[in-house]
């Protein structure tokens, strides 16, 4: 029997930003999994980041987090995506070597002295009064003061190839049962799924017959500390389906897991199988598929687009009716898995099962799917874990601050009914949440709760001091159009003397161009000056929410009692009261996005406010 | 638990009936026990109402059970005979069972809400619809206690999204799939100009509803001693403004509401227009003329043995020049100028036509208004001033920035809290995800 103050049970990507994070607010950590060379493995694509996406592992990386440094050691290609779109909404993505990924995550972990991976099954959770006070694994007891569960798809996962059914949490790696353990907590588990489509072998692949596409030549990094692997970027290939792909797979619907009745529970709408995307969207001549390698020195390639459970045979006949994949040979047939998942509104916004003291949850068990949304749900837990065994300040971010606190507040005050991914469209305040800025939203945050290594708190340090100096000198140099007409900048002649920070608002005034008028802007570098142009930008919009963000933040102060009896609240309509106890909300600022809640009902909440601290 | 609420809903007793509502979980068991039964849902039914072993009415009783009613909740009406101690008797009758007390004012109107039986704009709707004087006013709260304004909102508010479902599209998933296009914004562009010019008409017509709400109003000038006060009497058909031969007897605007042929009006009457050393008078003459500048129809009196009228104001509203007195001299009129006679009532029956004429024109009484109350006005034209931002915004982020803003706008309106269902359309139109 070993004694720990945190237990994180699976080392996937939330499991490991778990363990990262626990351990670096000095917890002792045991990141328990089946095999020690699990962590760092991804099931699905090779690729981490993206719109959205990327935004959250800037935000990781912020609060001093590993993913975006483990992604820049395993890179093949990076891009920023969205460059035309506007920087809100400009997320890095990288493709990514898994053996690469697997090897730097493990040399990332190794350097945390009190994490210790521990390879071994875990068999049930121990509960003393009402409070969880370890796992029995098997390979004996462990104690912890925490416990958080990362289960991945490996909750009653079970794999589903046509009417072949296996379980499993993935292709070779057994299922955990603890989801019986949770029922019996009586914690509300429901069934969901996802998909992964067949491995090619990129040699049986007419790649000359395919358009590439290319990382950006800047070759973008998803960590401000990521260092580059030395390696040049690898092209991916882009092909389509088309009408005789559509055919066979409507011919063969019936021998489909999902259309053939085997499966029940609700997948993503954002990354459907291909059965569906023929079934919904059979108007469409054909849907784009990227081939994606998925190492420098492996042969496999992840078709990205094509993932079904339909059976092995199928999958080779509708393959081979693909450009490019004629004579594509299938290294592992692709399956659709169900697995258990627990309403998050069962949880804290800090990730703390309500009921159950010590208990914690992140990733694909509260119903998200993707890497990054694990991994950031990870930190949360991970930090709120290690608090909670070491009694230290709760860490919770809330949705006007970051990716990552509009994710867990949709999570734990809306439920979820099918798998939930991040897009920058959930952001109200989009336009503050900015890749480019997360040091600045979350880097306090994250040094105030001991989560950021000292090197790079240092560095913050100094960007901030540099990007103070910056915006200083471009409010306190300024031109009339007139001086800026006559270094052939073409702006209206309105007369009106502005600050460069006022004029970077205007296209003309390019940064070259504001580089040939004013020569001190050699100060600055490029990367600052584009940041702080890109708040020159969105300066009126920000300004114009930051009322709403202020009265966000003052209904988030009001928090409601974690035991309050809804049915109990005078004037409150039966179902607002059913509504309102489903989602338990804990402040009256989550009240107010519950679905369906009116503003009367807010009303009568109010006198049952108190400006405590938020429960976590 | 929810509290259950009793009030008296017609008029002041004695009357010839009263009708008392019961609203909330307790209310068929205060039934049952004053009346010994609940009647048949939905329907009339004669019953006997008892308290203490006492007949206090032999009344109409009907149920109407809760969601499906108007406050959303249990509700019943009680038909009495409409004596104040019958009232009195019921609602104390009433009172005395467990959990029912007095409604507060408006704790109906309320629950409705509360309940989701009636947006804000209906809750609006029906304070006007209470309050509504004229036939015109009537219509107006109808149709907004209906939701037609919360309807018309609502279809804005979808349209909004529909186009934010777009630009959201083309912000999230461009990059992973080509299926979402990348739509280029010549289009949106001129669909969005095209929606803000829709929506400033509807703004423009707002003035039309707020003189149909508020009345339209007409201010009463002219020099002193013309008649003026006497006019405003005469149409008012009361001594509303104290009528004397000594000029200068009105210095106050006096404010008389009438009814031009079921729109409702207010005339001003002001104090007449001259050259003064009096400050109080003075002060009356400057409001005059402010009066006057504001108002929807100016009806400028000269009086028939001195017949000129001041010239107009700079920016003059429509004017009437309007000569009274005609039974004292009769000049030649200048074209499209009245002759009346304010004591004697000769061509008030003219006036009279020709104002409510005028009334008809300046509220086209048929068509519905709906942006009567300033808070609609201000969020429609939020929207319109963020469509028209969202129209010329310089880059895709900043575009959805002000749909979102108009979106919401018209959220607000119906007193929803915007739950957005953009990615529901997103979802539904394209093929996303890789």
């Amino acid at each position: 029997m070993s004694s720990f103050d945190v237990i994180v049970v699976g080392a996937g990507h939330a499991g490991c930003e778990a363990a990262a994070a626990a351990a670096r607010r000095g917890a002792r950590v045991a990141l328990v999994t089946l095999r020690s060379d699990d962590p760092g493995t991804l099931s699905c694509n090779p690729a981490v980041g993206g719109i959205g996406k990327g935004h959250l592992v800037t935000e990781i990386d912020a609060l001093g987090g590993i993913m975006g440094r483990v992604t820049d050691a395993a890179r093949l290609q990076s891009r920023l995506l969205n460059r035309s779109k506007g920087p809100a909404v400009q997320g890095p993505r990288a493709q990514v070597d898994r053996k690469l990924y697997r090897a730097a995550m493990a040399e990332t972990l190794a350097a945390f002295s009190t994490l210790t991976i521990v390879p071994a099954a875990v068999e049930g959770l121990i509960i003393t009064h009402g409070r969880i006070v370890g796992v029995q694994t098997s390979c004996g007891r462990l104690d912890a003061a925490a416990v958080i569960l990362t289960t991945g798809t490996f909750l009653g996962g079970v794999m589903h190839i046509g009417a072949e059914r296996e379980v499993g949490g993935r292709v070779g790696a057994q299922a955990s049962d603890l989801g019986s353990a949770l029922r019996a907590m009586g914690l509300p588990v429901s069934r969901l799924k996802t998909g992964t489509p067949a491995r090619l072998d990129g040699r049986s692949i007419d790649w000359a017959a395919l358009d590439w596409q290319y990382g950006d030549a800047d070759d973008p990094r998803l960590s401000r500390f990521g260092r580059s692997n030395g390696r040049p970027a690898l092209p991916c290939a882009i092909t389509r389906t088309n009408a005789t792909t559509h055919q066979i797979i409507r011919d063969h619907l019936g021998e489909s897991a999902l259309y053939g009745g085997h499966i029940n529970s609700v997948g993503p709408r954002y990354c459907p199988s291909i059965e569906d995307k023929v079934v919904r969207f059979g108007d469409r001549d054909g849907h784009q598929i990227f081939l994606e390698p998925e190492g420098y020195d492996d042969i496999t390639i992840y078709p990205n687009g094509l993932s079904t459970s339909l059976p092995l045979a199928v999958q080779e006949k509708f393959i081979a009716s693909i450009k490019g994949l004629e004579r594509a040979r299938i290294l592992r047939a692709g399956y659709a898995i169900e697995y258990d998942h627990v309403d998050p509104r069962a949880l804290t916004p800090g990730l703390a099962a309500k009921d159950i003291p010590g208990l914690f949850l992140a990733g694909q068990i509260n119903g998200t799917t993707g890497y990054e949304e694990a991994a950031a749900q990870g930190l949360v837990a991970g930090a709120n874990a290690a608090a909670a065994a070491l009694g230290l300040d709760k860490l919770i971010i809330d949705r006007t601050a970051a990716y990552i606190g509009v994710m867990i507040d949709d999570l734990t005050t809306h439920g979820v009914a099918e798998p939930y991914r991040m897009f920058t469209s959930r952001a109200e305040y989009r336009l503050r949440l900015r890749a480019d800025n997360a040091d600045q939203r979350l880097t306090p945050i994250g040094i105030g709760a001991g989560l950021v290594p000292p090197a790079h708190a240092a560095r913050f340090a100094t960007d901030q001091a540099r990007r103070e100096a910056g915006r200083t000198l471009l409010e306190s140099l300024s031109a009339s159009p007139h001086q800026l007409a006559a270094h052939g900048i073409d702006v209206r002649q309105d007369g009106q003397v502005r600050t460069l920070f006022e004029w970077l608002r205007f296209p003309a005034v390019t940064h070259a161009a504001a580089r040939r008028v004013w020569p001190e802007l050699a100060a600055l570098s490029d990367e600052l000056l584009a940041s702080l142009a890109v708040d020159a930008n969105y300066a009126a919009y920000v300004a114009r929410q930051e009322a709403e963000v202020a009265a966000v933040r003052r209904d988030e102060a009001l928090a409601l009692p974690t035991d309050l009896d809804f049915a109990a609240v005078a004037g409150l309509s039966k179902e607002m009261i059913e509504r309102l106890s489903k989602a338990r909300p804990l402040t009256l600022g989550a009240a107010s996005r519950v679905p369906g809640i009116t503003p009367a009902a807010l009303i009568a909440l109010l006198p049952h406010t108190s400006r405590n601290r938020i429960a976590a | 638990m929810t509290d259950t609420i009793a009030a008296l809903a017609s008029g002041r007793p004695p009357a010839a009936l009263a009708v008392i509502r019961l609203s909330g979980p307790a209310a068929f068991a205060a039934v049952a026990a004053l009346a010994g039964r609940v009647p048949p849902p939905r329907r009339m039914s004669l019953c006997r109402l008892h308290h203490d072993g006492a007949l206090l009415d032999e009344a109409l009783v009907a149920v109407f059970p809760g969601p499906n009613s108007a406050s959303g909740e249990d509700l019943a009406e009680f038909h009495l005979h409409g004596g104040p101690a019958v009232v009195s008797g019921v609602l104390a009758a009433l009172t005395a069972h467990p959990g029912i007390r007095l409604a507060e004012p408006g704790e109906y109107t309320r629950r409705a809400f509360a309940n989701g039986r009636m947006d804000l704009a209906q809750v609006e709707g029906l304070a006007d619809l209470v309050a509504a004087e004229t036939a015109s006013q009537r219509d107006q709260a109808l149709a907004l206690a209906g939701g037609a304004l919360g309807r018309l909102a609502d279809s804005w508010r979808e349209r909004c999204l529909d186009i934010l479902a777009e630009a959201e599209a083309g912000l999230d998933f461009a990059e992973d799939e080509a299926d979402v296009a990348e739509r280029l914004d010549e289009a949106a562009r001129e669909q969005l100009l095209a929606m803000a010019s829709e929506l400033d008409q509807l703004l423009a017509d707002s003035a039309r509803a707020a003189r149909i709400r508020d009345g339209l109003t007409i201010v009463v000038t002219g020099p002193p001693n013309v008649g003026k006060s006497s006019l405003v009497n005469a149409l008012a058909m009361r001594d509303a403004a104290i009528v004397t031969p000594i000029a200068g007897t009105t210095r106050d605007a006096i404010e008389v509401p009438v009814d031009l042929g079921g729109i409702a009006a207010v005339l001003i009457d002001t104090a007449g227009l001259r050259d003064t050393d009096d400050p109080v008078e003075a002060e009356g003459i400057a409001r005059a003329r402010q009066r006057a500048a504001r108002a929807d129809l100016v009806i400028s009196v000269a009086s028939a043995d001195a017949p000129h009228w001041p010239a107009p104001a700079p920016v003059p509203p429509k004017t009437l020049m309007l000569l009274n007195k005609c039974d004292l001299a009769l000049p030649v009129l200048p074209a499209g100028a009245l002759s009346v006679s304010a004591s004697t009532g000769a061509g008030m029956a003219t006036l009279r036509d020709w104002l409510t004429n005028f009334a008809r024109q300046a509220t086209r009484p048929g068509e519905p208004a709906l942006l009567a109350h300033a808070r609609h006005r201000a969020a429609f034209a939020d929207a319109h001033a963020a469509l028209v931002d969202a129209a010329h915004a310089p880059e895709p982020v900043l575009r959805a920035e002000s749909l979102r803003i108009a979106a919401h706008a018209f959220a607000r309106v119906a007193g929803r809290i915007g739950v957005d269902d953009v990615l529901d359309r997103i979802f539904s139109r394209f093929c996303i995800g890789k």
